[in-house]
């Protein structure tokens, strides 16, 4: 049956929450997000020669160029360098990507949005879920690179669901935050690239924290939010320890406080979003 | 007149645009004005003080000059824009067909799209499974099924995006401005498609610039101008009204 046994009825007047309205609707429209997610992967596989194989090179390729040109400088501080930059890359780019995607789907996509009724949060949860399919493909070359240069794989790597967990509702909440600003500022967009990039230098994802000098160290680390929760990620799988509880914690935060602020703000202003002509 | 169900009530509906006055396309742009005490902020009222009511199997007509606000008053029952004055109810399930394959991804085939829009629309897997036989045969598609769109003709893509729109059992419909597309036969099955809805009771709104086709289907018309209901009433009269006024007046 196509109709539900109850007549839906929509009161403008009547709005609850808009948040909890929105949570509601994407809840509702879960299949549209697998059809998303599933137009990003397969039109990517059918683009390129390559294919899906690419998601896995890319990573493998940059990783291979700076263990080649860093190792020396940083391999003296860190052990297995090939694997720790790969992992921080792995880490990086799902969130670098998942938000730029965010971004440019609801700019670009916006016109559907002025068709017809999609929860407007669609294009950034499929962004997120298009990430995340990406980020486990690229364990596989992960894995095998620590294979290779025999960094220990321990059991502690089934704990790898709870740093992604926390990494993806992180990327949610930005790139809800970023694509609300997009649509009213064009060169948002253009603007958050290049934050993204100097963000990236101020995290560990070449470089071992070990090599800053103390006073940096601690500025640069603590109050860099990607700091813990690629630290997070690398724990179970590069360094096969169980995760200290006060990170465990810290990342839980970030994550959840980053989503709630995002999730709100863009509720807050996707009414409006229509009227964008 | 008799009783029926009212299905879509606006009441004192207004949608306003805010237009900056100067074009303020980038934030650093934006900050600059901002700074400089430049930005002022003008009004458009899309519509204003609309009152309407829709009964339930009704086939109401919308007529208006282009920029009348007929688009716009679309958007406010298919859920797509939110008024910014005044109360928009709707009861049912509302399908637009605001424009067939507007979420048709060239890449994929005809058989990815089809899966695709569905969940546009709201339908999960399992419901898509089951149409996708009639929407292939209702579109007569089931050579091409597996090619990607991009190599469709736009007459296979209409055929498409008209077969997936339709095949639903919608409360309240919106047509806008889509009848005309498509050649002789496709208009027919279209046409064909729109009675069958009325017959099975449900609640059309259609705009169209085309006064024959509203004349023949539409029970009621409303006649909208900047905004604001002009005439609201039986489709003869409002249609010839609205042709009268195109006459120009001599001064």
């Amino acid at each position: 049956m196509d109709k539900p046994n109850e007549i839906p009825i929509y009161d403008s007047s009547n709005q609850g929450s808009l948040a909890v309205e929105e949570l509601r609707a994407i809840l509702n429209y879960r299949y549209l997000i697998v059809q998303l997610v599933r137009r990003d992967i397969l039109t990517r596989y059918k683009r390129s020669s390559l294919g899906v194989a690419w998601t896995m090179l890319n990573p493998l390729g940059t990783m291979l160029i700076l263990t080649i040109v860093f190792s020396q400088a940083f391999g003296g501080a860190q052990e297995g360098y090939a694997a720790y930059v790969l992992s921080g890359l792995i880490a990086w780019n799902f969130f670098a990507q998942s938000t730029n995607a965010a971004t440019l789907h609801l700019v670009w996509g916006g016109s559907l949005l002025k068709k017809i009724y999609i929860p407007r949060t669609s294009f950034a949860v499929s962004a997120t879920g298009t990430g995340l399919i990406n980020l486990l493909l690229s364990l596989i070359p992960l894995i095998l690179v620590m294979l290779i240069i025999q960094v220990p794989i321990r059991w502690t790597i089934l704990l790898l669901p709870i740093p992604i967990l926390f990494l993806a509702m992180f990327a949610l909440g930005i790139g809800l935050l970023i694509s609300t600003m997009a649509i009213y500022y064009a060169d948002i967009a253009e603007m958050y690239q290049i934050f993204l990039t100097a963000w990236m230098y101020l995290s560990p994802v070449i470089w071992p924290p070990e090599i800053l000098p103390e006073f940096y160290r601690l500025w640069i680390t603590r109050l860099n939010p990607m700091f813990y929760l690629i630290e997070l990620f690398r724990t179970p799988i590069i360094y096969g320890q169980v995760p200290d509880i006060n990170l465990l914690l810290i990342s839980a935060g970030i994550a959840s406080f980053t989503l709630f602020a995002g999730w709100m703000f863009f509720t807050s202003k996707s009414d409006e979003f229509a009227y964008r002509v | 007149m008799m009783e029926r169900d009212t299905v879509v009530k606006l009441e004192n509906v207004g949608v306003r645009y805010r237009i900056v006055s100067e074009r303020v396309a980038t934030f650093k742009e934006y900050m600059i004005r901002r700074f400089q005490g430049k930005i002022a902020l003008g009004d458009f009222w899309a519509l204003r003080g609309v009152d309407l009511d829709i009964g339930k199997g009704e086939m109401l007509g919308l007529i208006g000059p282009n920029g009348a606000g007929k688009s716009t008053l679309l958007k406010l029952v298919a859920r797509v824009m939110r008024p910014t004055k005044g109360r928009v109810w709707v009861k049912g399930v509302v399908a637009p067909l605001l424009e067939f394959g507007a979420g048709f991804h060239p890449d994929l085939t005809g058989r990815e799209n089809i899966f695709l829009n569905g969940a546009l629309l709201g339908f999960t897997n399992d419901e898509m499974q089951e149409k996708f036989d009639r929407i292939v045969d209702f579109a007569e598609l089931w050579d091409f099924i597996d090619v990607p769109v991009r190599n469709y003709s736009s007459g296979m893509a209409a055929r498409l995006g008209f077969a997936v729109a339709t095949d639903i059992d919608p409360d309240i419909l919106i047509l806008d401005e889509v009848l005309s597309v498509g050649d002789e036969s496709f208009q027919h099955k279209s046409l064909a498609k729109m009675e069958e809805f009325r017959d099975h009771g449900a609640t059309i709104i259609l705009v169209s610039h085309n006064m024959d086709t509203i004349s023949d289907m539409c029970h009621r018309a409303v006649w909208l101008d900047h905004g604001q209901i002009n005439m609201v009433g039986e489709t003869k009269d409002v249609v010839s009204a609205y042709q009268e006024a195109q006459v120009p007046s001599e001064d």
